[in-house]
């Protein structure tokens, strides 16, 4: 499904990607900054894959899915658009397009996952995914303080091995997620990695695997517009982030 | 297929296909563009570049609503200056690969639009395109300049005395009477025309919100849809002048590509149909041009440009 809306046999019925409405049903506070939405709604989608989620009159911006049924996103409130988000509550409606973008492919026996802040969001719907067809999942999860962990229940909870890391150090290892993957890496050798989080982060990831030869993927945010791999306004390098991504079995080269 | 030849010269510029990446559709960098250039595009168009920046309208901009797409993007654009820097990257990386660069371009006044040629043409494009028909960029009456022959063949004028690189004026479908339109453009010294930009505007209301989803409320229609109207203007167009015309507008198919040829089109511009086809789009409407070309004996674009207006 790479040509999306492609059709031309005739008579066929219109199908538009609209948004499509759905209601909140759950709210869920996870850290001082970032609340789940449980919607009640469900797609096919596949982990890494995203939304745009629409509020009218405020904006339509760019979401992981968290879950797939019900569907589910985790906000970090860090401006006007995630803000209005936020004041959303059980019964209230929003939108979204989607399932957006190319997600992860799942290979290995044994995987783990590195996430940086809301870069979880994506990497809990491949955890469940992975935990699906069997795999052995180890989770590297890292903020700024122990407050702002996210998701570290739920990881466990799919049955995921965690390790956490803390910036100022009141939680788990002291350090960044990226020194707990350098250190995890070498004791375990996962068969691949999986890293969503900051741009700089990413590139540590990338750094760390490429040295050791272990294969990696990463998801990455640009600022978007279309969602649908027209306006080129999410190029990084020539590829479309939105619809070549958002995830890469490498990192651009320039990005 | 060797004996076939698709390339077509326009305003001395050679294309080795007919096929022309659009305004607005992934012409956001050199990267991006260099990317469309080897995915086999025979010509490509960056982004329209206006005076200043803008930051164009926020989202949603663009909507698939069933039979075609709904954009309201609003020119963004870091500004001519900028832009140069961009182009010139472009043309460095297009240069190897033998595509040409065609750098589009807009403003809010008649001499503005001499500013601003005289700013891009530092980057050497190929060709020149004078965006007139953007929905969003309006003279001072309201009206986009490609709604009145006058002020359509006053921009002409200004671009072509500010630069001695060739000009592809861009036209509106949204006009009484388009012919007048490319008359006054080929009078005002146009090298070409280029038609048509998007139709409308139109509005989708979604239903359930009970208001319109692009964030601009309207906004100009592309894809599928409009195909037969893009069809019927460069025809009239090309029953008018005698400049070369760029066909754009519903192409998805190598199909539609020789409905546009069979109207007068010199080439045709590729818009929507990254979107529902991909950038491989570029490579797919060359072989199916090929396919017809072989099956009905055309060995060039010659032999059948033009047939659906004789008679
Ligand atoms: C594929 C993808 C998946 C995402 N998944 C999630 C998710 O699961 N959860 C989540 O919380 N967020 C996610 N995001 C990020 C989310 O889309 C943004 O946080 C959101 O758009 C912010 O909107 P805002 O209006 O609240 O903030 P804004 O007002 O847009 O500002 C947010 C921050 O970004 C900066 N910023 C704004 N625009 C730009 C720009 N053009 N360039 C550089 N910096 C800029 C601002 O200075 C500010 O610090 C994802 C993004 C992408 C691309
Ligand atoms: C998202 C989008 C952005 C566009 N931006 C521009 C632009 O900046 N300048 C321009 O001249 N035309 C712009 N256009 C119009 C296209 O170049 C083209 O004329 C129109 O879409 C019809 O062709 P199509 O049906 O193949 O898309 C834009 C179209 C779309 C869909
Ligand atoms: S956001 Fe438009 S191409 Fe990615």
């Amino acid at each position: 499904m790479d040509t999306p809306g492609w059709r031309i046999s005739g008579g066929s019925p219109l199908r538009d990607r609209l948004p499509r409405v759905a209601t909140v049903a759950r709210v869920i506070p996870e850290t001082s900054k970032v609340t789940t939405f449980v919607l009640d709604a469900a797609i096919k989608a596949r982990p890494g894959q995203f939304l745009m989620v629409w509020l009218p009159g405020v904006n339509e911006k760019p979401f992981s899915i968290v879950c797939p049924d019900p569907l589910t996103i985790t906000v970090a409130n860090v401006g006007n658009f995630t803000a209005a988000l936020h004041r959303l509550v059980p019964g209230e409606r929003l939108w979204y397009r989607g399932a957006l973008g190319r997600g992860f492919r799942l290979s290995g026996r044994d995987i783990l996952l590195v996430a940086g802040g809301y870069g979880a969001a994506p990497l809990h719907f491949l955890a469940l995914a992975a935990r699906d067809s069997g795999m052995a999942v180890r989770v590297a999860l890292g903020a700024r303080a122990q407050e702002d962990l996210l998701f570290p229940g739920r990881f466990a909870g799919l049955g995921c091995r965690v390790w956490t890391c803390t910036e100022d150090g009141s939680f788990g290892e002291s350090g960044l997620v990226t020194d707990l993957l350098q250190s995890l890496a070498d004791q375990h050798r996962p068969g691949s990695v999986y890293a969503c989080g900051p741009q700089a982060m990413l590139q540590a990831v990338a750094g760390i695997c490429e040295a050791r030869g272990i294969p990696y993927q990463v998801s990455m945010e640009r600022y978007m517009r279309c969602g649908m791999g027209l306006c080129g306004s999410c190029a990084v390098a020539g590829r479309r982030v939105c619809r070549d991504g958002p995830v890469f079995s490498r990192l651009p080269p320039g990005s | 297929m060797s004996r076939l030849d698709l390339s077509v010269t326009i305003c001395g510029v050679l294309l080795k296909n007919p096929f022309v990446l659009a305004s607005g559709i992934l012409g956001t960098g050199a990267a991006i563009l260099e990317r469309v250039a080897r995915s086999g595009a025979g010509a490509v168009t960056a982004k329209s570049y206006g005076p200043g920046p803008r930051a164009g309208y926020p989202n949603p901009t663009v909507l698939d609503w069933g039979s075609g797409l709904i954009n309201a993007v609003g020119l963004p654009n870091p500004g001519v200056e900028v832009g140069v820097g961009e182009l010139l990257e472009t043309k460095e990386r297009l240069r190897p690969l033998g595509v040409p660069l065609i750098a589009s371009f807009f403003a809010d006044t008649v001499k503005g639009y001499g500013e601003v040629a005289r700013t891009i043409a530092q980057a050497g494009p190929d060709l020149l395109e004078i965006n007139i028909s953007c929905p969003n960029v309006e003279d001072e009456f309201g009206q986009p300049f490609a709604a009145d022959p006058r002020a359509a063949a006053q921009v002409t004028l200004e671009v072509k005395r500010a630069t001695s690189l060739p000009a592809i004026v861009k036209l509106s479908p949204n006009v009484a009477d388009i012919k007048a339109i490319a008359r006054a453009v080929e009078q005002a010294g146009a090298d070409a025309i280029s038609a048509i930009n998007t139709l409308g505007p139109g509005m989708v209301i979604d239903i359930e919100a009970g208001r319109p989803i692009l964030a601009h409320r309207v906004g100009g229609i592309s894809g599928p849809a409009i195909r037969p109207i893009a069809v019927r203007c460069v025809y009239d167009i090309c029953s008018a002048v005698s400049i070369p015309v760029i066909g754009i507008g519903g192409v998805l198919r190598g199909q539609d590509a020789v409905e546009m040829i069979m109207a007068g089109a010199s080439a045709v511009g590729i818009g929507s149909a990254v979107y529902y086809r991909g950038p491989g789009v570029f490579k797919r409407l060359e072989v199916e041009l090929s396919t017809y070309m072989e099956a009905h004996g055309y060995a060039r674009l010659a032999d059948f440009r033009g047939v659906a207006l004789e008679g």
